[in-house]
């Protein structure tokens, strides 16, 4: 029995960056369109056409690197990286080799001890994607599709600090909430806009390690779990039957196989690759004013992991709360502005989670759609706290609200609905009651103590539901003796 | 013929005379008789000369009629209203081919205009043809065209220079007054002082690269050809400037005519590096040179002797940077989209073989090969990072010169144009054609060539003139002082154009 290696799996994720048109040229880029309708000159490499920089394509990568935490380069510049594809127009793909746009920074997730875990980045560049290559069944044709061509991509490498498949889909479900968060990117794998390839080896006791597979192809972050865990079985066997190290095994690209749930051997990399980098001539090198990059510094979000840990240590919410309201980015930023900074924390916690999660799937639908703004919300909190109303009034003045938009204190006002809090007003009601529902009374003082409730609801009827349910209480312990 | 090149024949004017008489409504010259006069010249002659690889009426005479139309209306038809243009079939113009003599392009044509021919029309010119060149601009005499060489109008056993030689001989033989090049290593200055005529290499970055099929991007850039320093001025004027599809374009003093300087008290620096009296056949050029060495002396200008070493390693440096760079930029030429495609490929990888082989020439393929080499991993330090290092450096020599000098005066060439096939069995001696002039790509400084008069056959030689960054307008400022001073100037070969 081999004594079970450390697993070792560095990151590369491809991330597509959210901006309205192309890295170097005016074509706009969206998932779905039909086929080689996203693209102009510069996206088909027709000749004489030349790169134009999409400043926002920087700007967004800057936003994530900052976001990781990463230096951003004073001067950064683009370089081709040289091979020949059919969807490759150019023959070259313009990308960034020696120096990258953003170094270091880091992911924190939870490892697999449930303590915190830091995933080191090593460094993010800015390249161009390449076009789509569809090949038919026995080979007989291939079907290039350019619009994805051109589109920006923040290429971000991560240290090999991440040590089981587990950890490795908690890294890309980390790194998808935070540039959501951010906005930089729609972090969306089935739609491409973020791709990755886990790096796997093994290092056993002895020293011995297996040679790195880089496994393609992965369409869902389930999926980078399902091939880490399939690679480190297969590399384990191999290493333990045939003996296979990287010593005696040179590296290689492997694909995964959704329908096999296994990674299929594509090609070795007996020797580097050679992309003969050179600095691209038709892009100058590009200085990053540090004015701009703390501004935009300035303007990242709190950032989820950071959200959740003070929901529960400062506004005491429970764990799953602070999961629950920071894991979606837009839900997230509707809780803060409900809170507005002073309300109970719980008390609006409540309410979302409560009254506007069963609205929204009542009606299946997105948050984007509902008519109450969430200051909207905080307001019917404050009036229900400061106890102009009661519970029940409040969740009827949400079910309205919630979809008409219209402000809660002027509902509140106009309808005179405000809780009755008169004494003398609450004591009539309770005495009428008392006249209405006599049987209930002998009943209760005849010992059955189920009775109270039917003069409680009476009570409350006769206050027209407006009564602080509290104050009837009492009084009404105070006429029943 | 003879109505074609008559005495005073409006095309022989210059530019200016030109476009005034078509702007002037009560003059009867029109852009249309103009154009028509071209066409007619380059019927005439082309089959000859082969100058052009397309003609394209149908453009020229819709422009012309624009320019007319403007005229009418009482509108300003531009600076270049009505003037014949050819251009260098490397540069897009739509609805004409683009085929940089290259069989790989020969049934392409652009869907819009390179940023150059698009100003140079909106300033009034009227595309009248593609020029002939060496395969994607690779080569410095004509002969590397897939559709065959063109003739030097001086001598039709000649070459004209590389590689925009269709250009130089269209406005050497009168066929039109102006024409656009590209100058990657001397590709305008070596055809234009092999042709007589007067060629500019702009500063790297006055003019849009857009729609100029690359070769090498950090050295090509887009010139004008003319028959004077003025009709050349007038062209690179209305082409220059900064352009937003070209992020290597920048903001420079324009090159519009100044003050013509008085050449008393120019400081001219005669660079040792550049003296080609010793070189075999270069005696000529530079006893020319030297004769205007000696005018300008007499006429109170100082002569500064310099060294820039560096200049030695031109040519080798040039062949790192240039090669290493059209490997990548021709790699786009696959066969895939467009293009040239071989009929029976049956995999991917012959697919991008068999069309290369077929689609490119031998020294389109050299260069590639050389370039690929050059970059690969391994080699890339040895080479292209130290090519660059030297660029820098070599910069860094021109700077300190024009410290010490307005401007640097040589030969264009070491010889005058060579017989057609002397020189295509060997690479090398064709490579040294641009000994003189990949200087000046490779520090991105402008440089000028201007007639310098003929050698001991008869045959055209010319003048170049170095500058700083940005200078071309007073380096066309001096040439027109030159040429005053000398009566050094375009001379119209036997049987073609009158003088301008």
């Amino acid at each position: 029995m081999t004594p079970a290696p450390r697993v070792l799996v560095g990151m590369e994720v491809h991330l597509q960056l959210a901006t309205a048109t192309k890295c170097f040229s005016p074509s706009p880029y969206h998932f779905g369109a039909d086929p080689n309708t996203l693209i102009d000159p510069v996206v088909l490499g027709l000749p004489g056409a030349l790169p134009v920089l999409n400043r926002e394509a920087v700007r967004l990568a800057i936003r994530t690197g900052l976001a990781l935490g990463a230096e951003i380069a004073h001067i950064t510049k683009w370089d081709r990286k040289n091979y020949f594809y059919p969807d490759l127009p150019k023959g070259y793909q313009i990308s960034q080799f020696d120096q990258p746009l953003c170094e270091g920074g880091a992911v924190e997730i939870d490892g697999d001890d449930g303590q915190p875990k830091v995933i080191r980045i090593r460094r993010a560049h800015l390249e161009e994607d390449t076009g789509k290559s569809t090949h038919d069944e026995g080979g007989a044709k291939s079907r290039v599709d350019l619009n994805r061509a051109g589109a920006p991509l923040l290429e971000i490498v991560s240290e090999p600090d991440i040590t089981s498949a587990s950890e490795a889909e908690r890294y890309l479900d980390a790194l998808r909430e935070i540039v959501a968060y951010v906005g930089t990117s729609d972090g969306n794998m089935q739609e491409g806009n973020l791709r990755c390839e886990p790096n796997v080896n093994l290092v056993f006791p002895n020293g011995d390690r297996t040679a790195i597979v880089e496994v393609k192809n992965i369409n869902s972050v389930r999926n980078v779990g399902r091939a880490i865990e399939f690679e480190i079985v297969r590399q384990a066997r191999e290493y333990a039957e045939e003996g296979r190290t990287a010593e005696n095994t040179p590296r290689s690209t492997r694909g995964w196989d959704d329908d096999a749930g296994a990674t299929v051997h594509q090609r070795w990399k007996e020797s580097a690759d050679d992309y003969r980098y050179f600095p691209e001539p038709d892009l100058p090198p590009l200085a990053i004013e540090r004015a701009f990059v703390e501004r935009e510094r300035a303007e990242l979000p709190e950032l989820p992991r950071a959200r959740r840990a003070r929901y529960r240590d400062v506004l005491g919410l429970s764990a799953y709360d602070a999961e629950v309201l920071t894991g979606d980015p837009h839900l997230s930023a509707w809780f803060e502005r409900a809170l507005g900074g002073q309300r109970d924390a719980k008390t609006v916690a409540n309410w979302v989670q409560g009254e506007l999660m069963r609205y929204l799937n009542e009606h299946k639908l997105q948050l984007a759609d509902v008519a109450l703004t969430p200051e909207g919300l905080g307001e019917l909190v404050d009036l229900q706290s400061d106890g102009t109303l009661n519970a029940r009034t409040a969740k009827e003045l949400f079910r309205e609200v919630v979809a008409s938009g219209a402000s809660v204190a002027a509902l509140v006002a106009e309808r005179g609905l405000a809780q009755v809090s008169d004494r003398g007003a609450v004591e009539a009601a309770v005495r009428a009651a008392m006249e209405r529902q006599a049987q209930a009374v002998e009943d209760f003082r005849a010992g059955n103590p189920k009775a109270r409730g039917r003069i409680f609801g009476e009570a409350m009827k006769q206050l027209r539901g407006q009564g602080d349910p509290r104050q009837v209480d009492e009084v009404l312990n105070t006429l029943l003796g | 013929m003879d109505a074609l090149f008559a005495p005073n024949h409006p095309l022989d004017q210059s530019v200016a005379v030109m476009a005034a008489r078509v702007r002037d409504r009560s003059d009867s010259l029109s852009a249309q008789e103009l154009v028509g006069a071209a066409l007619a010249r380059i019927e005439a002659c082309n089959a000859d000369l082969h100058a052009f690889l397309c003609v394209t009426p149908e453009i020229a005479l819709e422009q012309a009629r624009a320019v007319d139309a403007a005229v009418q209306a009482g509108q300003d038809p531009g600076p270049l209203a009505g003037v014949p243009l050819a251009v260098k079939d490397n540069l897009a113009v739509p609805g004409a081919p683009l085929t940089c003599a290259s069989r790989i392009l020969a049934n392409y044509t652009p869907p819009t205009a390179a940023t150059s021919v698009a100003r140079a029309v909106a300033a009034g010119a009227c595309v009248v043809g593609k020029t002939n060149l060496d395969e994607f601009a690779m080569g410095s005499s004509t002969e590397n065209s897939a559709f065959g060489a063109t003739r030097n109008p001086y001598d039709r056993t000649r070459v004209p220079g590389g590689s925009s030689g269709g250009s130089a001989a269209a406005v050497a033989a009168g066929l039109a007054p102006l024409a656009l090049g590209s100058d990657t290593g001397g590709s305008i200055r070596q055809p234009a002082a092999l042709c007589g005529i007067v060629g500019v290499k702009p500063t790297y970055g006055r003019v849009s690269r857009n729609g100029l099929v690359a070769f090498a991007s950090s050295l090509d850039q887009v010139g004008p050809f003319g028959r004077t320093a003025a009709d050349a001025r007038a062209l690179l004027q209305a082409i220059e400037g900064p352009d937003d599809a070209d992020a290597t374009t920048r903001a420079m003093p324009s090159v519009a005519a100044s003050t013509p300087p008085s050449l008393a008290g120019l400081r001219y620096g005669t660079v040792r590096e550049f003296d080609v009296s010793q070189v075999p056949g270069g005696a000529d050029a530079e006893a020319a040179v030297d004769g205007v060495r000696a005018r300008l002396r007499a006429a109170g200008a100082t002569a500064v002797d310099l060294s820039l070493p560096l200049v030695t390693g031109s040519i080798p440096v040039y062949y790192i940077v240039a090669p290493a760079e059209a490997s990548s930029n021709l790699a786009r030429f696959d066969g895939v989209r467009y293009g040239h495609r071989a009929h029976d490929a049956n995999s991917l990888e012959s697919l991008y073989a068999r069309s290369r082989d077929e689609g490119f020439g031998t020294e389109v393929k050299r260069r590639i090969l050389i370039g690929t080499f050059a970059l690969s991993s391994g080699y890339a330090d040895a080479y292209y990072k130290r090519a660059m290092a030297a660029r820098t450096a070599l910069r860094a020599q021109f700077d300190a010169a024009f410290k010490r000098c307005d401007v640097l005066i040589s030969a264009t060439t070491p010889t005058s144009a060579f017989a057609l096939g002397e020189k295509s069995d060997d690479p090398l001696a064709m490579y040294l054609c641009d000994v003189l002039t990949v200087a000046a790509n490779l520090a991105g400084i402008p440089a000028v060539s201007i007639p310098c008069g003929r050698d001991s056959r008869g045959l055209p030689l010319g003048l170049q003139l170095w500058g700083p960054v940005g200078s071309e307008g007073r380096l066309l400022d001096l040439a027109a002082a030159l040429a005053a001073e000398t009566g050094l100037g375009y001379e119209a070969p036997t049987g073609y154009g009158g003088p301008a």
